[in-house]
């Protein structure tokens, strides 16, 4: 399905893209506050040592998604919005290529970036194996979980960036959508919300926080990978990048 | 080589190209005209396949755009207006990028990277980034883009728009050089770059083609005059005598007196003013006026675009 030129098409665009990632400061300053927020929030306010736990779900990827709510539109940004911004979006959809190559090509040097981001934080794995004896099962699902909760809120600032030729206002609009997507499951707000409805409602909360990222990420952290939940945030992914399609052609027609 | 008919696009209710048809063949180097907003960038954008048109059929090189444009747009070479370029890349790289999206690789990728930063004049800032460049190198950058998979036609969007002089008449020379065995279209709306480069023009004024035809053609529409002025007679006998020489339509007087007489004549339709001033100067021969100054006048391009973009619509 996939032929020799889509992929060469892809990886050309992949390419230019993650290197302007790394040719600008933006990779390196968004990687390096990823580190030291989820350090930060590790230590300081998940406990990490005080807890006397060797484990990383509550301590570390915990905080994750609120991280991930303003870094990965930071990074996502600059996908679509700056194209439109430098008229360079001509140039690339006046080329011999089809635009699902440049939106797979560029949404995955986006995704390799928090790929990076999330593997400079090994040192806090091997620190636990260090000072304890944790079950790594939870952190490698731990770790799958957070990446596909980084990768869905990506796609979603592609999405909203294709809209907009100013970043600022892609950033601002993302933040809010992945906030939404993030508090609709957080359990402190569903359980507020059920005591103030009444509990005939109960089944239509359940059922919105069952579309939130969060809902689907605390099942993964806590050690069990279910199919559903990993499908849950690629059809989120791949959603995101069909409005991506469609918000470009609505831009051309 | 490129067929388009019937164009017409829309932006909401707004009309901006209505019913444009054209067709340019191998060696031909169209130019396309008109003031701004009239629909120019527009067609040259659907013709690229960046917009896609309301209605209407684009061939190129005998590939439907519409039905198949991924292969449609690898002969096409693409300036687009502002000559857009990625920032955060140095020439050479920026470059490199492009051929490989053409599908160019290895060797014949960097030979073609070779040769477009040579047709440039880029050899300088090789390996400088994008923004540290001035404009007129921001631009021939993006034209080498244009250039770089060696395509059978080339569409420029404004291609001498903010060039010092110099620049400009190397630009003008680039395209006339690889008009010969090329397709070209490039807009503009600098007249003298139509007769310097043309071999066709086409004027587009709120979206409709109101002209078309090589630059000589279009200067005839203006009609040529012949500039006269004589010494020792009066202006109004000068001006009859002159209305009544073949081929003059009409006469101005643009200076008249007793003793002296200064206008134009202008030429009938499908007359040259070299003709009648032969006429005229027998004329005056023959009634023995002082002559001063008897000189034709061809048909100025921008009168024919003022009066044809003023007038119709």
């Amino acid at each position: 399905m996939i032929s020799k030129s889509d992929y060469e098409n892809i990886k050309t665009v992949f390419k230019r893209e993650f290197f302007a990632y790394f040719n600008s400061p933006v990779a390196y300053v968004i990687v390096v506050i990823f580190l030291l927020a989820t350090m930060s929030f590790a230590f300081f306010f998940g406990g990490f040592l005080r807890t006397n736990n060797a484990s990383l779900t509550q301590p570390f990827f915990f905080w994750h998604p609120w991280i991930y709510v303003v870094l990965a539109p930071a990074v996502g940004m600059r996908l679509w919005s700056e194209e439109q911004r430098l008229g360079t979006l001509e140039l690339l959809l006046t080329m011999p290529i089809s635009p699902w190559h440049a939106i797979v090509g560029k949404y995955f040097a986006a995704a390799l970036v928090w790929a990076i981001a999330l593997f400079l934080t090994c040192p806090i794995v091997f620190t636990v194996f260090y000072l304890g004896n944790p079950d790594s099962g939870p952190i490698i699902s731990g770790y799958l979980a957070s990446y596909l909760y980084a990768i869905a809120a990506l796609a979603v600032t592609s999405a909203v960036s294709a809209f907009t030729r100013s970043q600022v206002v892609c950033f601002i609009v993302s933040v809010a959508v992945c906030l939404m997507m993030t508090l609709i499951g957080f359990p402190p707000v569903i359980e507020a919300i059920l005591k103030s409805l009444p509990s005939g409602m109960d089944f239509v909360v359940k059922g919105v926080a069952y579309t939130s990222f969060m809902d689907h990420f605390y099942e993964m952290t806590k050690g069990v990978i279910y199919p559903r939940d990993v499908i849950y945030f690629l059809s989120v992914v791949a959603v995101s990048l069909l409005i991506t399609n469609e918000a470009i052609r609505a831009k051309r027609a | 080589m490129i067929q388009v008919e019937n164009l017409r696009k829309e932006f909401g209710s707004k009309v901006a190209v209505n019913g444009v048809s054209f067709s340019v063949e191998k060696g031909q180097v169209l130019g396309f005209l008109g003031p701004n907003g009239a629909g120019k960038s527009t067609t040259m954008r659907m013709v690229t396949g960046y917009f896609r048109p309301t209605s209407g059929k684009i061939t190129v090189g005998g590939v439907d755009m519409l039905e198949n444009p991924e292969v449609a747009k690898r002969s096409i070479g693409y300036l687009p207006e502002n000559a857009p370029l990625y920032s955060d890349m140095t020439v050479s790289s920026f470059l490199d990028f492009c051929a490989e999206l053409r599908g160019l690789r290895g060797v014949e990728k960097s030979k073609a990277v070779d040769r477009a930063i040579e047709m440039c004049f880029l050899q300088g800032v090789r390996y400088q980034s994008v923004d540290t460049l001035s404009k007129g190198y921001k631009h021939r950058t993006c034209l080498a883009q244009s250039i770089i998979h060696d395509p059978e036609v080339l569409i420029l969007d404004e291609p001498t728009d903010g060039l010092d002089p110099n620049q400009k008449h190397e630009v003008r020379g680039m395209i006339k050089r690889m008009g010969e065995n090329k397709v070209i279209i490039f807009s503009t709306h600098i007249l003298e770059e139509v007769e310097a480069a043309c071999s066709r023009a086409i004027i587009i004024d709120r979206g409709k083609v109101v002209a078309d035809g090589t630059p000589d053609e279009l200067k005839q529409r203006a009609g040529g005059a012949v500039r006269v002025s004589v010494h020792g007679v009066a202006s109004g006998e000068v001006k009859e005598a002159l209305s009544a020489v073949s081929g003059v339509e009409r006469v101005e007087v643009t200076a008249g007196g007793d003793q002296s007489f200064a206008g134009r004549a202008f030429a009938a339709k499908g007359r040259r003013p070299a003709d009648i001033s032969r006429e005229i100067a027998k004329l005056i021969t023959a009634k023995q006026w002082m002559l001063e100054d008897l000189h034709p006048e061809e048909g100025k391009l921008d009168e024919v675009f003022r009066a044809i973009t003023r007038t119709e619509g």
